[in-house]
Formats: C-alpha cells, sequence, structure tokens
C-alpha cells in the first residue's frame, strides 16, 4: 500500500498544466486552426499561397543559410571561449561578466546597435573612411550587397546570442572532473586529443541542450534581421509578420507560424536523436 | 633504466605548505610504498611527480632525465589515481584500452594485453560494460588494469586497493606485487594501510605532515622508527611511549633500570607490544593490568606501566587477569629512545646491560 497519498504530485504540476495551457496550448491550436481555415473554403488554401509567395522560397532559403551559418558559429566560439575561461584562474568571473552582457540585450536593441555600426554613416564607415580605406559612404546592407548584409547579419546574431550556449557549455564543462582530462593526459593523449575523445563525448548532453535551444530560436530570427535588412533579407518569422501586420491576411502568417513549428520540431527530434547519449554512458 | 630521484620537492597551496623539501629516490625495479595518514601529502606528491601538479621548488628526475617542467605525456609513465577517473563513455575494453590506443598499438596486440590486464585483476566478465554498471572496487581494478596495460616503466598507484574487500585485497596485492616484479617496473604506491605496505614494499617511506619522516625497509621502519610518529603509526597495537627521565646517564623505571643514550634528559621510551613478555615471577617492568582481550592468536592487555596507559601483546595460553600486577622483561636492544623536545629517536645505547 503506497504510504504517499498519489495526488500529491499532480496536484503541484496542476498550476503550471493550466498555465500552459491557457497561454500555450490554445493559442497553438488556435494557430494551427487558422492555418487550416482559407477564404477559398479549401484546407491548404493558406498553404498554397503561402508556397506560391514570390518571397516564400527566398526566406526559406535565407532561414535556413543563416542558421546553418550562426548556429555552428556559435557553438564553436562558445566552446572555445568556454575553454579558455575554465583556464582562467583570477579575474574569471569579470570575463564571463563580460561575456554575457549581449544576453542583457533585446534582439532588436541589439540590430539596432549593429546598425549604427554598419548603416552608411555608422561607425564602420567612418573609421574607414578616417584609416583612408574608403573614399565616402559606402553601402553594407543594401539589395545590391547582399555578401555583406548576410555577414553583418551574422556577426549581429553572433554577437547577440552566444553567450547562451556559452553558459550551457561552461556549466556543462564543470560537470567534467578534471581526473579524466588528466587521466587522458597520463596515458600519452595530446591536446587535441583529449578534447575530442574525452571533453567532446562528456559535453554531448550540455551541446544537445544548446543545440536546440540556439536552432529553435535561430528559425524564429527576425528583429535583428528586420533591423539591418528591412525587406532586403526575407526571413520565414518576417513573412509571417508581413502577412498579418501589412496584408493583414492572418490565415497565412499562421500558415507560417506553423511551418516555423514544425521546422523547429524537427531539428529537435534530430539533435535528440544525433546527439543521444545512453544513460549508462554518464559520468 | 627507470628510478626517481625526488629533490627536494616543496609545494604550497597559497601558505598552506602541503610539501617540505621532500627528497626520495626510487632505484630502478623497486617498489616503494609512501604511507601515512590522510591529508599528510601522498597525493601531491604522486601528482607532482606524475607532472600533473607543478612544485613550488625542487626537482624531479626520471631515470636520469630532469622531467621537472615536462608534460605528464612526456614523463612515461602511468597512473592510477584515487578516485579511479574511469572514462565514464567508454567501455571496460577501451577503458583499459586507452594508454595503448594513443600509443597506436595494432588492434591484435591491444586486444592481447588487454587480456592480460583484465584476467589479472579478474575484470574479464565486464569488458563489454559501462563503468556506470560497475561496483566501486571493480572500477577500481579497471583502472588498475589500464595503467598495467601499457606496461609502464614507472607505475604511480594512489591507494589502488582500497576499496575492494579484505579477501580480494589480500590476493590483488600479492599479484599485484609478483607482476610488477617480473616486469621490472619501478613502483610508487600510496597507501595508509600499513599491512599493505609492509607486505608490498621493498622500502617504506612513511610521511607526516608534508615531510618523509623515515625511508626504510618495511622491517627496520617496525623496529627501529626514527621518530615517534613512525613508531605510533606503524605496528598494531602501535608502539607504548613511556615518559622517562635519564639521570646520570641511567633510566629507571620500578626496580627496572637502563642505560640512557646520550642527547637528552626528557626521554619517551618506545616499546613495542610483542616485545615485552611476562615474566612469570613478577620480576621487571611493572605493568598493571586493566583489560585483557582474547584475540585468538594472543591476548592483548591493556593497563599501565608506572601509570602511562600501555598496551602488550601476551600469548595466547597466558594466565592473567584484569586488576593485577605482572612483571614484564624487555630486551634492551629492542627499545626505542625518543628525545621528547624532538620527537626523535636517539641512538641507542651500545652498552645496554646495566
Ligand atoms: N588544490 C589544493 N589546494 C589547496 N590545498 C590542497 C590542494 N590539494 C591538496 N591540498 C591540501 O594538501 C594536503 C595534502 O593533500 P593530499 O591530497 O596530498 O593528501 P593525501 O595524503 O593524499 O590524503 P588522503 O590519504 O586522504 O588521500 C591536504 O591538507 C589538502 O588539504
Ligand atoms: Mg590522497
Amino acid at each position: 500500500m503506497p504510504t504517499r497519498a498519489n495526488w500529491i504530485p499532480y496536484a503541484l504540476i496542476a498550476p503550471s498544466v493550466v498555465f500552459l495551457g491557457a497561454l500555450f496550448i490554445v493559442p497553438l491550436v488556435q494557430t494551427i486552426w487558422l492555418s487550416f481555415s482559407s477564404d477559398d473554403g479549401t484546407l491548404l488554401g493558406n498553404y498554397a499561397r503561402m508556397a506560391g509567395d514570390l518571397n516564400f522560397s527566398v526566406a526559406i532559403r535565407n532561414t535556413f543559410m543563416l542558421t546553418l551559418v550562426v548556429v555552428p558559429l556559435q557553438v564553436a566560439l562558445a566552446i572555445g571561449m568556454a575553454l579558455m575561461i575554465s583556464k582562467v584562474g583570477k579575474g574569471r568571473d569579470l570575463i564571463l561578466w563580460v561575456f554575457t552582457i549581449p544576453l542583457g540585450i533585446s534582439d532588436l536593441a541589439a540590430g539596432l546597435a549593429w546598425l549604427a555600426i554598419l548603416q552608411n554613416s555608422g561607425y564602420l564607415n567612418s573609421a574607414l573612411y578616417g584609416l583612408g580605406l574608403i573614399q565616402g559612404q559606402t553601402g553594407w546592407l543594401s539589395q545590391e550587397t547582399p555578401v555583406t548584409l548576410f555577414i553583418g547579419i551574422v556577426l549581429a546574431e553572433v554577437w547577440r546570442a552566444t553567450a547562451i550556449v556559452l553558459v550551457i557549455v561552461i556549466a556543462g564543462l564543470q560537470l567534467i572532473p578534471k581526473e579524466f582530462s588528466e587521466a587522458a593526459e597520463i596515458f600519452g593523449a595530446k591536446p587535441w586529443t583529449r578534447f575530442c575523445k574525452i571533453t567532446l563525448p562528456l559535453l554531448k548532453p550540455s551541446l544537445q541542450s544548446a543545440l536546440i535551444l540556439r536552432t529553435v530560436l535561430a528559425f524564429e530570427v527576425f528583429a535583428v534581421v528586420y533591423a539591418l535588412g528591412g525587406t532586403n533579407f526575407p526571413v520565414l518569422a518576417g513573412e509571417a509578420y508581413n502577412w498579418q501586420n501589412i496584408n493583414q491576411n492572418y490565415g497565412v502568417a499562421a500558415a507560417y507560424a506553423v511551418l516555423i513549428m514544425a521546422i523547429s520540431i524537427a531539428a529537435t527530434v534530430f539533435y535528440l536523436r544525433v546527439l543521444r547519449v545512453r544513460p549508462e554512458q554518464l559520468p | 633504466m627507470a628510478d626517481i630521484v625526488i629533490d627536494r620537492v616543496s609545494k604550497h597551496f597559497g601558505d598552506f605548505h602541503a610539501l617540505q623539501e621532500v627528497s626520495l629516490n626510487v632505484g630502478d625495479g623497486e617498489f616503494v610504498a609512501l604511507l601515512g595518514p590522510s591529508g599528510c601529502g601522498k597525493t601531491t606528491l604522486l601528482r607532482i611527480i606524475a607532472g600533473l601538479e607543478t612544485q613550488s621548488s625542487g626537482r624531479i628526475v626520471i631515470g636520469g632525465r630532469d622531467v621537472s617542467a615536462l608534460s605528464p605525456r612526456e614523463r612515461g609513465l602511468a597512473m592510477v589515481f584515487q578516485n579511479y577517473a574511469v572514462f565514464p563513455h567508454m567501455t571496460v575494453f577501451e577503458n583499459v584500452a586507452f594508454g595503448l590506443r594513443m600509443k597506436k598499438v595494432p588492434d591484435a596486440e591491444v586486444k592481447r594485453q588487454v587480456e592480460r590486464a583484465a584476467a589479472l585483476l579478474h575484470i574479464e566478465p565486464y569488458l563489454d560494460r559501462y563503468p556506470a554498471k560497475l561496483s566501486g572496487g571493480q572500477r577500481q581494478r579497471v583502472a588498475v588494469a589500464r595503467a598495467l596495460a601499457v606496461q609502464p616503466a614507472v607505475l604511480l598507484m594512489d591507494e589502488p586497493l582500497s576499496n575492494l574487500d579484505a579477501l580480494l585485497r589480500l590476493e590483488m596485492r600479492t599479484e599485484l606485487k609478483a607482476v610488477l616484479r617480473e616486469a621490472g617496473t619501478t613502483t610508487i604506491y600510496v597507501t595508509h594501510d600499513q599491512t599493505e605496505a609492509m607486505g608490498l614494499a621493498d622500502r617504506i617511506a612513511v610521511m607526516y605532515g608534508g615531510k618523509i619522516d623515515q625511508i626504510d625497509t618495511p622491517l627496520s621502519v617496525y623496529a627501529a622508527p626514527t621518530t615517534r610518529f613512525v613508531g605510533g603509526f606503524i605496528g598494531n597495537p602501535p608502539m607504548n611511549f613511556i615518559k622517562v627521565k635519564a639521570e646520570s646517564g641511567t633510566v629507571r623505571i620500578g626496580p627496572v633500570s637502563f642505560v640512557a643514550p646520550a642527547g637528552g634528559l626528557d626521554l619517551d621510551l618506545g616499546l613495542r607490544g610483542e616485545d615485552a613478555h611476562l615474566s612469570g615471577d613478577g620480576s621487571g617492568l611493572p605493568f598493571d593490568v586493566r583489560v585483557v582481550e582474547p584475540m585468538g592468536s594472543h591476548l592483548l592487555l591493556t593497563g599501565s606501566i608506572e601509570g602511562q596507559a600501555a598496551r602488550i601483546v601476551a600469548p595466547p595460553t597466558a594466565t592473567v587477569r584484569a586488576g593485577e600486577r605482572v612483571g614484564l622483561t624487555v630486551d634492551p636492544s629492542r627499545l626505542t629512545w625518543i628525545d621528547t623536545s624532538t620527537g626523535r629517536a636517539l641512538a641507542r645505547p651500545q652498552d645496554s646491560t646495566r
């Protein structure tokens, strides 16, 4: 006979279930419902309109390209930064604090900060002009310079959101006792081998969390892109915004939202499978 | 040749001195046990030899090569960690094979070596498992097997058998000794189990408070401790110390007098419980018995000599009762004299009869 009442755990999670239900599940179901109820009465009308739109394939391509460039870059940078920080003795907290400042800045503010740097009359041009490297104002973010626009957005995104990966990776590194690396070194492993054979595998659970978080957010990227590229660089979330607010077509906007969600879920499932850590392999 | 010279190595953490000018020479193929109480700096010394910790001063020379500035990898040794450090994400086989893999040994040879080491430590049934599914003692044996598999010239072991049951520990101890002797491995073996140190080592280095108090063969460390600490730390029961005063070259305890050693006036007389014998007729050192414990192989008598607590080992057949006063005869050549003020042993007087 169980001595503890069985209902207590359920009672304790009930508030959060209610909260989630009211603020997440209901709007989600409504959005899905909305995306499948088109003006022309067909089930997939909104999706057909979305796919037929001129910007659709560009937005898909841009979003994926951004994600594929930004997320690996952020993870690699974060691992490098975390490994360096873990070697620092004094001043470590200060360095970590500086590295994480961008986390406190909203994405639109971050986008505007980078706009101030990269726009025609921005700091970058002033500096380059001062150094005599350019003759006059040069556009970096225009339709004619898609490569520098892309690089600018990547820079801003990396600056803005690498710290969240860094924090997760540092927490993960701290969970790995230093003896593992030491033992590997005693038995002849060089630094790179130690990183690949010991640190990286033991960091897998943290990397999985960081990758899921960052990838999902990367597919939803909007404010930074909007600030820097405006309509020159369509992305999925931006298209949803346009259909909702400029075209006033809530159905197609909902279709975009559902598409983003589907991509995010697919990415999450992918990471969960590929980076699966069997419980018996945990330290 | 892989002898180890530890030359005046000191280590401090902040203003805490973990090691103070420790010097120790270990010959090629020799087995030296580092014995000492918890926190005396054994692990710290071992980690400095391995290169995992940097000494504050002093040198480490292995096989004639000053390795003080080399990384652990370049020192060419193997180590068993006190907390095992068995890789959780690799099977037992891959753990044991790790050192060989790093040396790019061909697969067939890896398999042979791993199986040899695994057989020695009785872990063959677990080769396919992950360490998380092993008991503490099994994991510890994986760590030892990993070190043995590379057939190192120098092997450092930090309490490698601490987690095994008494029977298995005894068996592993004997096998380790045989294997290491056969391979001619230079070994430094950390333990705080004195019977282990006695049984395994060619020489024992007794550490206390960041210093090595005595380095000698097990027999000498037992019979002729050079400090009060060593006498009290080694032996079961530990050495008895009786405070006495030397007066005109003589020490008197009850009716018995001994030639006092040259040196101090305030002395601790060190007497091993096994070195005292019941005199039968009540002559000799007066010993007031308080408790009699039959241990099977012997009787353990707890009581006092001249009001100072002492433990004496008597034959199992002796008829001694609590509350009785008995006489003890002792061989003066087996006594240890400690200068109370320094805690160090004084040379035994040459002519010890009076
Ligand atoms: N990284 C460190 N920072 C500060 N003090 C340390 C550090 N490592 C060890 N010490 C101190 O140095 C002393 C020696 O530690 P060490 O680990 O060598 O002891 P030990 O002899 O191996 O003990 P045990 O038998 O319990 O394993 C201890 O008092 C410990 O507190
Ligand atoms: Mg230790």
